[in-house]
């Protein structure tokens, strides 16, 4: 259980900040302000700019630069029926991928915990996925994977009477879940593995002799050992799955019609296609609004796992 | 046989069986479910080695006569793209140690009254979807001359996994043990020798798979790089883009541009992979 000790407080003797001197907290604090400055200046400089331009009327293509709009640009986008569909899409997608990918990541750890005969090198094989450019892996998906007259997968499931199926047309939706599912397992299953090697053998071997089942044993012990590791996969995939823009950009283009036009790349077509400035920024701080909302549920559990070490 | 011997070693055997049948189910299951996931990045790098004609085909061949032309073409086209890619690579993950290792002190070893707050702050900017402040970092780009430019591309990427990075370090900085801080400033060690000496030695491996998660972020990143480059920073992800022509075959083309887009940081990733899977659990626990 050593990767779970003294997590949260830096609690040796004498390390914790005591009641200090002006001079000493100043002190402390100059390591940390290089980093703090730079990440308050390149993060959140550019997000004010788009508070702004989000009250302006400001298109790339006409002359004349930027005019006052007010609140033009905020009626627009809650009137627009394509953000809000957009919107759910990208909640839905990526609480589908997320999930997916944490449920066969926790298969996956659990099956990569058992020794058997190269385990070394299955690991090195299923962890390529996470490794490899989303861009290449969005196009080799698109092209000799799933095409439908020559595609990979079309030949792998003929025997099961599937005949040149146009996934990228036909199921769009499943199949930007599934390049993004394929993409993310292996991240999972490396933080669920983690969790597994950290976990007391002496309990599960006093579960076997107790004559535990192997579910039982899972459930009741494992289980609750992963749970600080799965919430952190599920929160970690879903940072940079909802996000995705790669895979949405080159496998579908966001088509067949909006079918698998994510938030991401709703934005991207209103500032390059459109060259709607003004109406992007308000439909990106509509999005950084919603992303607070639920991004301060995230930092509660984030606080959970926090106490819930410090339980320990 | 004796009849003696016989309850002794049945069972033995019977558990042998069992043993070792289960050791030969979890292999083949292992390696069913490996290759499954391998079999895309498989198929890439074969279809690299396909001349054009063999890569478009009904059924897919795998019998076929291996070239290099599409490999060859690839690499005549991608120098300054490489450049890029690895300028904006390395530079920003320089950028982030620079930056990173200092902070994750001040969070950690000598924590800041408000180290809670603080790393909080640094976790939430990376929830801030990037794209809902495209527009507006193109127009700041453009009126600071950083448009297309590899700075900027070193700024922004800098900026992206710095926030993972101070988290994952000083996951390894609280490695430290305290007694040992304790030892070295009885010992009479100064800040720098305690820094040198005490920290760095256990915090180095930490060092080495947070440096390698930057780079395989910056490396792979895309739309930052589509949507503020075009020429004299266009990194390798837009590189193999522009490989997929409009029209005719290309598939071969396009197989072997992200098998060599790629390959960098997939076998930098094996090579390390111990080191990956210490500091991704270490930075999604601490």
């Amino acid at each position: 259980m050593a990767v779970l000790e003294d997590v949260t407080s830096p609690a040796a003797a004498g390390l914790r900040p005591r009641r200090a001197s002006q001079r000493e907290r100043w002190q402390r604090r100059l390591p940390l302000l290089p980093a703090l400055i730079y990440t308050i200046v390149v993060t959140q400089v550019p997000f004010l700019v788009t508070l702004w331009y989000s009250f302006q009327n400001y298109f790339w293509n006409q002359p004349g630069g930027a005019t006052w709009a007010g609140v033009a640009n905020y009626k627009e986008v809650f009137t627009d029926p394509n953000f809000r569909a957009a919107l759910v899409r990208s909640v839905t997608m990526t609480a589908i991928a997320v999930i997916v990918a944490m449920f066969l990541g926790v298969l996956l750890a659990l099956l990569l915990d058992r020794k058997f005969l190269g385990r070394g090198v299955v690991r090195t094989l299923l962890i390529t996925p996470f490794l490899i450019m989303p861009a290449a892996a969005a196009l080799i998906w698109s092209g000799p994977m799933l095409d439908p007259n020559f595609g990979l997968l079309n030949w792998l499931l003929e025997p099961f009477g599937v005949h040149h199926v146009a996934w990228l047309t036909t199921h769009a939706y499943g199949s930007v879940i599934v390049v993004m599912v394929w993409e993310w397992t292996p991240f999972m299953t490396l933080i669920v593995l983690a969790g597994l090697q950290g976990q007391a053998q002496d309990i599960l071997e006093a579960a076997k002799v107790d004559g535990a089942s192997a579910w039982a044993t899972f459930r009741e012990l494992t289980l609750p050992h992963l749970r600080p590791y799965i919430e952190l996969g599920i929160l970690l995939g879903s940072i940079y799955l909802v996000n995705v823009f790669d895979q949405v950009r080159l496998m579908t283009n966001g088509g067949p019609g909006t079918s698998t036009t994510t938030l991401p790349f709703y934005l991207y077509q209103q500032l390059d296609y459109a060259f709607n400035v003004g109406g992007t920024a308000a439909a990106g701080v509509v999005t950084v609004i919603l992303t607070i909302i639920i991004a301060s549920f995230a930092l509660r559990m984030f606080a959970r796992v926090f106490q819930f070490e410090e339980a320990k | 046989m004796t009849a003696t011997e016989a309850p002794v070693t049945a069972p033995r055997r019977g558990r042998r069986i069992r043993e070792v049948s289960g050791l030969a189910g979890w292999t083949v299951l292992g390696w069913v479910v490996g290759i499954a996931f391998f079999i895309p990045v498989l198929w890439m790098v074969i279809t690299a080695f396909k001349p054009e004609s063999a890569a478009e085909t009904w059924p897919p061949k795998f019998t076929f006569s291996p070239t290099l032309s599409e490999f060859r073409l690839v690499f005549s086209g991608m120098g300054p793209y490489i450049e890029h890619s690895a300028i904006a690579t390395i530079g920003s993950t320089v950028v982030v140690l620079v930056l990173g290792l200092p902070a994750a002190y001040a969070l950690s070893i000598r924590p800041v009254r408000k180290w809670r707050d603080t790393l909080f702050f640094f976790i939430s900017t990376k929830m801030l979807p990037i794209v809902a402040a495209i527009g507006p970092l193109y127009v700041i780009a453009l009126k600071t001359h950083l448009l297309d430019s590899i700075w900027l591309l070193i700024i922004l990427y800098a900026a992206m996994n710095l926030p993972l990075a101070v988290w994952m370090l000083r996951s390894f900085m609280l490695e430290v043990p305290g007694e040992m801080l304790e030892a070295a400033r009885l010992d009479g060690a100064g800040r720098v020798r305690e820094i040198t000496e005490v920290i760095m030695p256990v915090v180095l491996p930490g060092l080495v798979s947070t440096a390698l998660i930057c780079v395989i972020f910056a490396w792979n990143e895309l739309f930052l790089a589509l949507n503020l480059t075009v020429t004299n920073a266009a990194t390798m992800p837009m590189f193999l883009i522009s490989s997929v022509p409009q029209e005719g075959l290309y598939i071969a083309h396009l197989s072997a541009a992200a098998t060599v887009a790629s390959v960098p940081v997939i076998i930098v990733g094996w090579i390390a992979q111990r080191s990956l899977v210490r500091g991704l659990a270490m930075g999604a626990i601490k």
